[in-house]
């Protein structure tokens, strides 16, 4: 049998037509964009070709907006830590929502030890932040707000319009992590109003090892490591030219298609949660509309997520994701799902399928049965 | 090089459950760990002539809980009950091919949900006193880094 992959989310394969654009740049078309001879000026003219088909992809008002990274990591570490410690002299509040993701939450937590002030803002049980409990957090010295646009773990989309009016109207800056989102929805950082925004490479089907960070004109940050003069000395280093033009191609792609997928994608992904909540005692996570169309998210009660992901995967070939405890390194419940309010118990027992390029509608039926069949399986094994 | 996700044997277990099930009025019965905590395990054994002649589990868990708690009910069957209460947690990962190191301890609760339905059944025949059965386990919680979190 076939596998069927549904885990586009933690890794995406290299589109084709990406591969063949990038792969000069490994070999023949090598070269140091800071070089000054021909090579390096070509490299150059490659590099900041991807720069402007990945402005685009957003709308932001100039290439120059774009600054290259290493991934998303590298690009919220960057957002949150270069534009707090740059405007620390207007104030020391930091606001993020309680589901970010830890590449988000870690750094804030690593300025909290540091003498700022950090609160974290609640989500409803569909996981939409609370707009009245972010107005009342924010204040001038609020420095930095970092609202994700959607939810990797549950799908759910922000309200990231309404947020950004509210920092601008009370805060200063806003950083919204784009990763889960891009090229999946819509993404325009003039008019939802966006100050700061990671994107990745991967999730566009592009090359691993290579992100953006967004940085409207005007928004001061300083860089968190130190080198050279690229990416504006904001991120040191010589670029990743294959990686970084893959990106910029993948971007390209994902402008021309990503409509006519998402709805294909959104299709096929109705059809598998509509199957799958016919299980007894299943539940889907995140919010039921204003979600990822590639996204599709659950909870079985008096079962654990990683003896389900291990299942589907040994018995039936399909790969899923799961928030559960038991498949983290710390063995804490995902922050996510306790944030949406799911008790302990319910949080070990999830189930997070993201769709991609090859998915197809055939894949509902036998992917529907294989989760009815696992947990079947291991409610029988539960004593709960 | 660093062992990659479960062992073989982990797999072939968690796979195929030795064991699985329920005995109605079993001689001894053991309940550990905690759904909060991602881990419940119970044991049910009857006895004879002082041996385990039979034995029962269900877990909800992780693929290593599920796993453990197979293993250590082949491992006990057949056993005398001072045998079987000798058997350890350590025992029970080594005869897995090794757990990852971060389940060595949290999901590794066979052993403990074994000698708590052989207490259980000592109790019952005056064998031990109640206290006495709850002395002696290695805590499920407690370990740096370990809490379930509640």
């Amino acid at each position: 049998m076939c596998g069927i992959y549904l885990d586009y989310q933690s890794a995406s394969p290299l589109d084709p037509r990406v591969a063949e654009f990038a792969e000069s740049f490994l070999s023949s078309d090598f070269g140091n964009p800071s070089a000054l001879h021909s090579r390096g000026l070509a490299a150059k003219a490659a590099l900041e070709e991807a720069r402007a088909k990945v402005a685009k992809l957003i709308n932001a008002e100039s290439p120059e907006s774009i600054v290259f990274t290493a991934g998303v990591t590298e690009a919220n570490n960057l957002a949150i830590r270069g534009a707090a410690l740059r405007s620390a002299a207007k104030g020391k509040k930091l606001l993020a929502s309680l589901i970010e993701h830890i590449s988000v939450l870690n750094p804030l937590k690593d300025l909290k030890k540091g003498g700022f002030d950090l609160a974290l803002v609640p989500v409803d049980s569909m996981g939409i932040i609370d707009l009245a409990a972010l107005e009342g957090l924010l204040s001038k010295e609020t420095v930095l707000t970092s609202v994700m646009y959607a939810n990797s773990e549950i799908g759910t989309i922000q309200p990231i319009k309404e947020v950004s009016d509210l920092v601008h109207e009370k805060g200063q800056f806003l950083h919204v992590d784009g990763a889960a989102a891009a090229g999946k929805i819509p993404i325009d950082v003039q008019k939802d109003g966006i100050d700061l925004l990671t994107l990745s490479s991967n999730d566009l089907y592009g090359p691993q090892g290579a992100g953006a960070l967004y940085v409207r004109p005007g928004v001061r940050i300083q860089p968190v490591l130190f080198g050279g003069g690229q990416e504006k000395g904001l991120v040191p280093g010589t670029e990743n030219l294959y990686a970084l033009a893959g990106f910029g191609e993948a971007a390209r792609l994902a402008k021309l298609e990503k409509a006519e997928e998402s709805q294909r994608l959104q299709a096929i992904r109705d059809g598998l949660i509509k199957e799958i909540l016919k299980i007894e005692e299943s539940y889907l996570t995140g919010h039921p509309t204003k979600r990822l169309p590639h996204h599709a998210s659950f909870r079985f009660s008096r079962i654990e997520g990683e003896s389900i992901l291990l299942t589907m995967d040994a018995m039936f070939n399909i790969q899923v994701s799961t928030g559960s405890a038991c498949s983290s390194r710390t063995l804490e419940p995902s922050h996510v799902l306790l944030a949406i309010g799911l008790r302990h118990e319910q949080a070990h027992g999830s189930m997070v399928m993201t769709l991609g390029r090859q998915n197809n509608p055939d894949q509902i039926a036998p992917t529907a049965n294989a989760t009815k069949k696992t947990v079947e399986r291991l409610r029988a094994l539960s004593p709960l | 090089m660093a062992q990659i996700g479960y062992s073989k044997e982990v797999m072939e277990h968690f796979m195929n459950p030795r064991n699985v099930g329920v005995i109605e009025n079993p001689d001894g019965y053991g309940q550990v760990g905690n759904p909060v905590c991602g881990d419940l395990m119970e044991i049910f054994i009857t006895v004879k002539e002082d041996k385990i002649d039979d034995i029962k589990f269900r877990t909800f868990g992780c693929g290593s809980a599920i796993a453990v708690s197979s293993m250590v009910t082949e491992m006990a069957k057949g056993k005398t009950l001072d045998e079987a209460m000798l058997i350890t947690r350590k025992d029970v990962a080594e005869e897995l091919g090794g757990l990852p190191p971060q389940k060595m301890h949290c999901s590794n609760l066979g052993a403990d949900a074994l000698h708590a339905a052989i207490k259980n059944y000592w109790v019952k025949i005056g064998k031990i006193k109640p206290e006495e059965a709850e002395a002696g386990e290695e805590s499920h919680e407690g370990e740096e880094g370990e809490s379930c979190g509640t």
